[in-house]
Formats: C-alpha cells, sequence, structure tokens
C-alpha cells in the first residue's frame, strides 16, 4: 500500500515540552483515562486546559492524544471523514511542531487517529486508539440539563427518558429521526454519546479491536470504551436500529459500503454523492487503477 | 508519616520524566484494556527502585503519582526506603489508612488489605476510587484464573503467582459494586498487568 502524501517529519520545536502539555497536567489526564478505561462509558471529570485553540475545535480530543502520545507514534487526523481539511491540517500540524511524530492518512499505518464526528472504514485493528472529539459529552443534557439529576440517572442506570425521546421520535415522524450521536449503551450499562458520528458508524464501535476515548475539553469530560466491548444502539424491537443507505455508489471511487455526503456541483441543482472517508476512497481508485 | 527524606541513600527516577513516564502510562493503558495481559516493562525505563519494591510497581507509581494524590503502602513497606523514593520523586502525599488513598502499593499478595479496605467512589463518581498496585512473584498469562469481560475477546488466563486464595472471593464482590470498585495492578520484577473492575475471574 502507497504511504500518504502527506509533508515529510518536521523537527520538534524545543521551545514546548513534548506534545504541549506540561507534565503534571499530562499525568492528571492519564489517571481521568485509566478511570474512564475501568468505567467503560462514564464521564470522568477531568481539569482541561486552555489550549491554543478555542473550544469546539478539538481541545479536548487534543489533550487526549497530548496525554497518549509518545515519540515512536504515528498519527493520522480526520476531520468529517478527510485529512486534509482545516481541523484536520491544523491539529495534525500541531502535534507534528511539539511531537515529530510520524503522520500517515492511511488507517491501518497509524497508531493513534484523533477524529472529529467519523470512525475511518478501513476497520481499526488491535494495538491501535481512536480519539474522538467531542462537544456535548452528557447524552441526557438536552433531556435533563441538570448536572447533579443526570449524575443520579447514571448511578441508577435510569434511561427511560432517553427511551421516551426515542418514541416520541417514532410518534412524531414515524421512525427514530436522530441521525448523528444516536445514544449507544456501553457494556449494558451506562448511556453513553458516541460524539456526532453519523450513526451509521455506530455499529463499528461494536466489539471493536482498537481501545476508543473521547475528550470533552470545554465539558471537561474524558470517556472510554475498551477493546472488545459491547456497544449497543438503542432501539425498540419493532423499531429496530438502521443506519443510513444510499441508492447510488460513490461516484470517485463507486464504493457502495462507505458513507456518502453529498456534493453540490452547480446552481442548477447538480450534485454527486462522495466517500466521507477520503483516504478510503483515495485508496478505491488507487485499487482500480492498478 | 510526612517528615523530611533522608536523600543520600535515594535512587534514580526516570532517566527522561516525559517520556519515561509517557511510556509507562502507555503499558497502563494496553494493560488495563486488555486485562490479564502481560506487558514487560520497557529495558529503558530504568529506576534504582529501593530494594523491597520492584521496578514495575515503582515504574507504575512514577507515572501516575503527583502532588494531587495520596498513596497508602502496605505495612512491610513502611520500614524501608519506598515512602522517600516515591514522596522525592512524586511529591505525594503518604497517608495512613486505605480508605484515604487514592494509590495503594502492596508489597505481596499477603500484605493486602481486603479490597473493601480502599475507596470505591459512589454511584455518582464512581471515578472516586482506589487503584492498588500488588507486587506478586510472577505474572505468567495462558494458565491460572480464567478472565472474561470488556477488553478481552472470548476469554483470557493470567496467573499471579503469591495472591492468595481469596483474592477471587474478593475481586467477585468487588465486580458485583460495578460501577464503583477498585482497580488492580500486579506487579512481577519486570512485567506488569491489571485487572479493571469490569473484570471477571474465574479459577
Amino acid at each position: 500500500m502507497k504511504v500518504s502524501d502527506l509533508p515529510p517529519p518536521v523537527e520538534r520545536d524545543a521551545n514546548f515540552n513534548f506534545a504541549y502539555l506540561d507534565e503534571r497536567t499530562k499525568r492528571m489526564i492519564r489517571r481521568a483515562i485509566l478511570k474512564a478505561v475501568a468505567i467503560p462509558g462514564y464521564q470522568v471529570p477531568f481539569g482541561s486546559r486552555e489550549m491554543p485553540l478555542p473550544y469546539g475545535w478539538g481541545t479536548g480530543g487534543i489533550q487526549v492524544t497530548a496525554s497518549i502520545i509518545g515519540p515512536d507514534d504515528v498519527l493520522k487526523v480526520i476531520d468529517q471523514g478527510a485529512d486534509d481539511t482545516v481541523n484536520a491540517v491544523n491539529i495534525r500540524r500541531f502535534f507534528q511542531r511539539t511531537t515529530a511524530v510520524a503522520v500517515t492518512s492511511v488507517t491501518t499505518e497509524a497508531t493513534i487517529i484523533q477524529t472529529r464526528h467519523r470512525i475511518p472504514e478501513t476497520p481499526l485493528h488491535d494495538g491501535q486508539v481512536m480519539v474522538y472529539q467531542v462537544p456535548l459529552p452528557e447524552p441526557l443534557q438536552k433531556l435533563e440539563p441538570r448536572e447533579a439529576e443526570t449524575r443520579v440517572m447514571h448511578g441508577l442506570a435510569d434511561y427511560g427518558l432517553m427511551h421516551v425521546k426515542l418514541y416520541e421520535d417514532i410518534a412524531r415522524f414515524g421512525h427514530i429521526a436522530t441521525t448523528y450521536d444516536y445514544p449507544v449503551m456501553v457494556d449494558g450499562r451506562f448511556l453513553m454519546a458516541p460524539s456526532p458520528i453519523p450513526k451509521f458508524d455506530n455499529p463499528k464501535m461494536h466489539m471493536n479491536p482498537a481501545l476508543q476515548l473521547f475528550g470533552a475539553g470545554r465539558e471537561k469530560r474524558i470517556y472510554a470504551i475498551p477493546p472488545w466491548t459491547s456497544v449497543e444502539s438503542l432501539a425498540f424491537d419493532d423499531h429496530p436500529f438502521e443506519v443510513q443507505r444510499w441508492s447510488e455508489p460513490c461516484a470517485l471511487c463507486g464504493a457502495t459500503d462507505s458513507f456518502l455526503d453529498e456534493v453540490i456541483t452547480d446552481d442548477r441543482g447538480g450534485h454527486m454523492f462522495v466517500c466521507s472517508d477520503t483516504d478510503h476512497c483515495r485508496l478505491n481508485r488507487q485499487d482500480d487503477d492498478r | 508519616m510526612n517528615v523530611s527524606i533522608d536523600l543520600s541513600g535515594l535512587g534514580a527516577g526516570f532517566a527522561d520524566a516525559s517520556i519515561g513516564s509517557q511510556t509507562v502510562f502507555r503499558h497502563c493503558l494496553d494493560a488495563l484494556s486488555h486485562p490479564g495481559k502481560v506487558i514487560a516493562v520497557e529495558p529503558s525505563i530504568t529506576l534504582s527502585t529501593p530494594a523491597e519494591m520492584h521496578r514495575p510497581a515503582a515504574a507504575i507509581l512514577l507515572a501516575l503519582l503527583d502532588q494531587d494524590t495520596r498513596l497508602w503502602l502496605s505495612p512491610a513497606l513502611r520500614g524501608g526506603d519506598a515512602g522517600s523514593f516515591l514522596r522525592f520523586h512524586t511529591g505525594c502525599t503518604l497517608v495512613e489508612t486505605p480508605a484515604s488513598a487514592d494509590f495503594g502499593l502492596a508489597a505481596s499478595g499477603a500484605d493486602l488489605p481486603p479490597l473493601t479496605d480502599f475507596a470505591a467512589g459512589s454511584e455518582s463518581y464512581p471515578d472516586r476510587s482506589a487503584t492498588l498496585v500488588v507486587q506478586c512473584a510472577a505474572l505468567t498469562a495462558g494458565s491460572g484464573w480464567t478472565l472474561t469481560g470488556p477488553g478481552i475477546r472470548d476469554r483470557a488466563r493470567l496467573s499471579a503467582e503469591g495472591i492468595g486464595s481469596t483474592f477471587t472471593s474478593q475481586w467477585a464482590a468487588n465486580r458485583a459494586g460495578f460501577p464503583c470498585g477498585v482497580d488492580v495492578f500486579f506487579a512481577s520484577a519486570d512485567a506488569l498487568a491489571a485487572l479493571p473492575r469490569t473484570t471477571r475471574l474465574e479459577g
């Protein structure tokens, strides 16, 4: 497989500590990550630091990545599946400058994959770590804004309210209308927000061989799904969980099994559907050329 | 216990504090997310640990402790240099009672008090619980206990020599209290393994 066309490694900027954060902050975040792995789906509070970019640009994910990354890691950063959009490019450059780690766009080559809102189409393997950027970690927040209450609800596994919300979708629209950040049960115990990934990606979380870590910088929470852990999307017996389907294949690579974005091509209603995972699409086309 | 430290006989910590603690943390993360996996601590992690401490045990605590954490030492470790070593390198506070500790270090399975003596967190804050480091003579994957739970595809096997016969029943009670409970790292002479509170033990 061809290695990605990303820029060559850069020298680490010695004016920063390795991976930007100071050692004591990293320790605090590392302790929170270990608790998160031990209690799958539970949101561990942590002392989120001010980062050199604003909340909403992945500060939680960056702090998690900064706390786990080492000189031998290979980093992939994606934003909505793409390696070349502004959030992904910035975060990748940030870690190149502060750690000088190798970077890639090829999913199988990466040891750490930081993502905003997608899971790569290529299946992950044992030993990889997925780091998700999370805007709203609390799945119950829109139903119950008081954190003291949602904490008790998680403590008692009292998730009836979320089922009522999904039921109201069915009553109003005839189907569950939630299409992204679709709530999941982790290991049959904790209700968890999978971050705004499309529900298309939910099944990939179930029994995934990779470790999945979630960081919410503004909301100051870290949570995790260990490898080989049951992740079940909420549903009803008569309204089972379903993912999005498209009637046409990717216009660039012809894939029929990937998540497609609709791209507007002109102002006369022209449009096409293309893979959201740019690396998957690129490798598909490369295989076709051979 | 928090008296002044005699620096004359103190051993060295991580050669590189940043990379050393990152390496050991990744061992810990790997162990905790793959219960029962025995992970050899990198030879590059050279520590001059006190005689009564195993290198992996010292490495875990140097990587995770700081001024914000409280450490409980088992009785067999109190007379020696373990307390000074860890206090000097991490700035942690030593506490007398297991219940008030964030971390516990036991010299051996025999020196480990009942798991229920340690903080298990609360229903609302199950993360406010203790992490224990228990030293053992040897760690072997593929024999001994049968492990199931998150992080394990089907089942894993782990044997921690010298942990004691009551541990499995204590662990069953710890598992039953989920999401509350303690998490355990085992440390042999050169390797570590972990049991998060989600793991079920048989045998």
